[in-house]
């Protein structure tokens, strides 16, 4: 205890919330400006753009392509592309690495992942995890929070070993009651380590509502305790987002630790193909993020700034979709994985006893 | 075999002052300060790891020759240690992790079982994760529950992950250097109650003990009794119990579980045609219920009597003064043994 703290009684009623930075707001939901600096350039942001067409239109074509039968239950990431994309872009692909649970695919789409990956990843080929080539990057994660541990200790092992990396690592409002959430912040902080926590906070974890998640006023504000900052930032805004990335980044590879940003946005579609938001969804809130749609706001702001007209929209459309088509082209020409194939990467060597059963499975013996 | 200042004496009477008897708790030490001087990339992380050496000493002196920088103090927090361990070998350091004892591993079970041992799995090969956890474990010391519980069972059901249980200190630090030198996760037990009271003849230099052999502990020809880690120096005692009743007991010590060494089973229990097989959790479900099977996978027509199994009963492990009755005990071993002989 510090000696030189006043005596002070017990008054559990006065204790207010620790105060906290305003949420980061460059556009409002007309892609108006509301901020007369915008982090980055016009044609930065059209490239943003496209990309979180090409996630938009992806998670549609998949939902289509699942209702036919023809992919595995998948989680689209719909509104949810401008946080994604926008924390992307804020990191440099050839150093940082982009850890992801499974909401993320348009903001690994700008890290480079291939969208022959993509598809291949939802018709459940093994492949899909080989994140390819040298691409810094961790396979998808069906653990919530699972993946924030392991993104702490490779932070923090980029730091014992001086290397200019940051990490960025990415999950949802469910998974801040996660006890894997709080031991990887709370080491993070301990260790100081380069580390941007982005908490897509979407308003649903499935079908329960962020009131019923946390009785925290904000999700950011969990940082304070870990002894670091926390900053909520528009998660429909593609500048808020970027901006904010760009700044905990920043101060990830100056020495200064770990940022808990928490992009606030919200998921327009499905948890899963195999969810009924109309189950639990009041229609009024879908009605309100509608118009928050991050792609309507770019659009509108793109056009507004005369970057874009409408027909140039369209024709990014045409591209997207020219894209998509040669890229599920591409993954239905793959090859089936060999039958045998999940004996291979168990290990790096094979156990007699593992050999074994691959050779009954090959056979057919008991 | 006697302890010398010099050196030691060994089962034929030699004295053999190059070899000097540690501890199972030394050999750890010393597998850890050998490798940690040949491998840069080495780091030991855990709670109370540093400067205090680590609640047993295992980790004792590594900070002072080998930094903070190598010997890391972490949180609390058995899922950071365990998650970070997966992170720092893709930053490409070789982590070392101590969990305090195995039954607080349940705390960042979701990080040792469902990832670490998938990180090859999962990425279909692009990572792996070389990665030893070494957690004391076992009973018998007069320590509370679950820090005695024999939970090797829950960890040797989780494919890719590769599970040591050895019993001696020259196996511990001959595994252990193996194990931390093997591209994939190793989970490494280490026996609680032979930590000092076991000691053995260890060389001081580097050598290895191969991952998935099982060792004859003691040859004998009439029944076949399996243990590992902390049980099999149990078992050695009663084969000697046995001995005198004129029972050849042939022990195995299996010292690793994952993979699990079956020709070894096999050859002896085709062998003697009977079979023991002792562990010291309870029963239902445990591991020993494995090499039941996988004997009578590969030795049911040598057999000549049912295999027995000796355990702890289907209680959770009880508080000190309970102890002993709990666990199996000579008697218990030397009568599984006695009546296997009768059938």
């Amino acid at each position: 205890m510090n000696e030189a703290a006043p005596a002070a009684e017990v008054n559990l009623d006065g204790v207010a919330p620790t105060p906290m930075p305003p949420m980061v707001r460059y556009l409002d939901e007309d892609g108006e400006v509301l901020v007369d600096d915008l982090p980055m350039s016009d044609e930065m942001a059209l490239e943003g753009y496209r990309v979180m067409v090409r996630g938009r239109r992806f998670d549609e074509r998949s939902v289509s392509l699942q209702r036919q039968g023809r992919m595995v239950t998948l989680a689209p990431g719909i509104g949810q592309e401008a946080a994604t994309v926008g924390a992307a872009m804020a990191i440099d692909a050839k150093t940082d690495w982009f850890v992801p649970q499974y909401r993320e695919l348009a903001g690994q789409l700008w890290h480079g992942y291939p969208l022959t990956m993509a598809f291949l990843w939802h018709v459940g080929h093994p492949i899909a995890f080989q994140v390819p080539g040298d691409l810094k990057m961790l396979p998808f994660q069906a653990a919530i929070a699972g993946q924030l541990p392991q993104a702490a200790g490779l932070a923090w092992g980029l730091k014992l070993k001086g290397d200019p990396g940051v990490v960025l690592a990415i999950f949802g409002d469910g998974g801040t009651s996660q006890g894997d959430f709080h031991e990887a912040l709370n080491l993070a902080g301990v260790m100081k380590a380069p580390i941007i926590f982005l908490c897509q906070n979407n308003g649903w974890a499935i079908s329960t509502s962020i009131s019923q998640q946390t009785a925290s006023e904000t999700l950011a504000q969990k940082a304070v305790a870990y002894g670091f900052p926390g900053v909520q930032c528009d998660g429909n805004d593609l500048f808020a987002v970027y901006a904010t990335v760009r700044e905990a980044a920043r101060r990830a590879r100056d020495g200064k630790g770990p940022t808990l940003v928490e992009a606030v946005t919200y998921r327009l579609g499905l948890h899963t193909t195999a969810d009924d938001p109309s189950r639990y969804e009041p229609p009024e809130m879908h009605d309100l993020w509608v118009n928050r749609d991050p792609l309507r706001r770019m659009q509108l702001h793109l056009i507004a700034r005369g970057v874009v007209d409408r027909p140039a929209l369209d024709k990014i459309e045409e591209e997207v979709k020219e894209e998509l088509r040669v890229a599920w082209e591409e993954a239905q020409k793959e090859p089936a994985p060999d039958p045998t194939y999940y004996f291979s990467h168990v290990h790096a060597d094979q156990s007699p006893r593992l050999h074994r059963q691959l050779r009954r499975f090959e056979t057919g013996r008991a | 075999m006697r302890t010398s200042l010099r050196g030691s004496i060994d089962s034929s009477g030699a004295l053999r002052p190059d070899v000097p008897e540690v501890t199972v708790v030394e050999a750890v030490n010393q597998a850890l300060a050998l490798e940690m001087g040949r491998d840069e990339r080495v780091v030991v992380i855990g709670e109370d790891v540093g400067k205090s050496g680590g609640v047993f000493r295992a980790t004792d002196g590594l900070y002072g020759k080998y930094g903070a920088g190598r010997v890391i103090d972490t949180p609390l927090s058995e899922g950071a240690i365990a998650g970070a361990a997966i992170g720092l070998a893709l930053a490409g350091w070789v982590p070392v992790a101590e969990i305090q004892f195995l039954g607080f591993a349940h705390n960042g079970f979701n990080q040792v079982v469902d990832q670490l041992a998938r990180v090859r799995y999962r990425s279909a090969g692009r990572f792996s994760a070389q990665v030893t956890i070494r957690a004391p474990y076992g009973g018998g010391v007069r320590a509370p529950e679950l820090h005695s519980d024999g939970f090797e069972a829950h960890f040797a059901h989780a494919p890719g992950l590769k599970v040591v249980a050895a019993s001696t200190p020259y196996d511990i630090k001959g595994l252990l250097l193996a194990s931390i030198r093997d591209p994939d996760p190793v989970l490494f037990l280490e026996p609680l109650r032979g930590y000092r009271q076991v000691r053995g003849e260890v060389p001081e230099g580097d050598f290895e003990v191969e991952i998935g052999k099982a060792r004859i502990a003691r040859e004998g020809s009439d029944v076949t009794l399996v243990a590992w880690s902390g049980a099999v120096q149990l078992a050695l005692q009663a084969a000697e119990d046995a001995q005198a009743q004129g029972i050849s007991v042939e022990v195995i010590d299996l010292r690793t579980l994952v993979p699990l060494d079956a020709a070894t089973l096999a050859a002896s229990v085709t062998k003697t045609g009977r079979a023991v097989v002792l562990q010291e959790a309870s029963l239902t479900a445990g591991f020993g219920a494995e090499v039941v099977a996988t004997i009578q996978e590969e030795a049911f027509f040598s057999l000549q009597a049912p295999i027995r199994r000796v355990a702890s009963p289907d209680v959770p492990y009880p508080v000190q003064m309970l102890e002993e009755q709990y666990l199996p005990n000579p008697e218990r071993v030397l009568e599984a043994i006695v009546a296997t002989t009768r059938e």
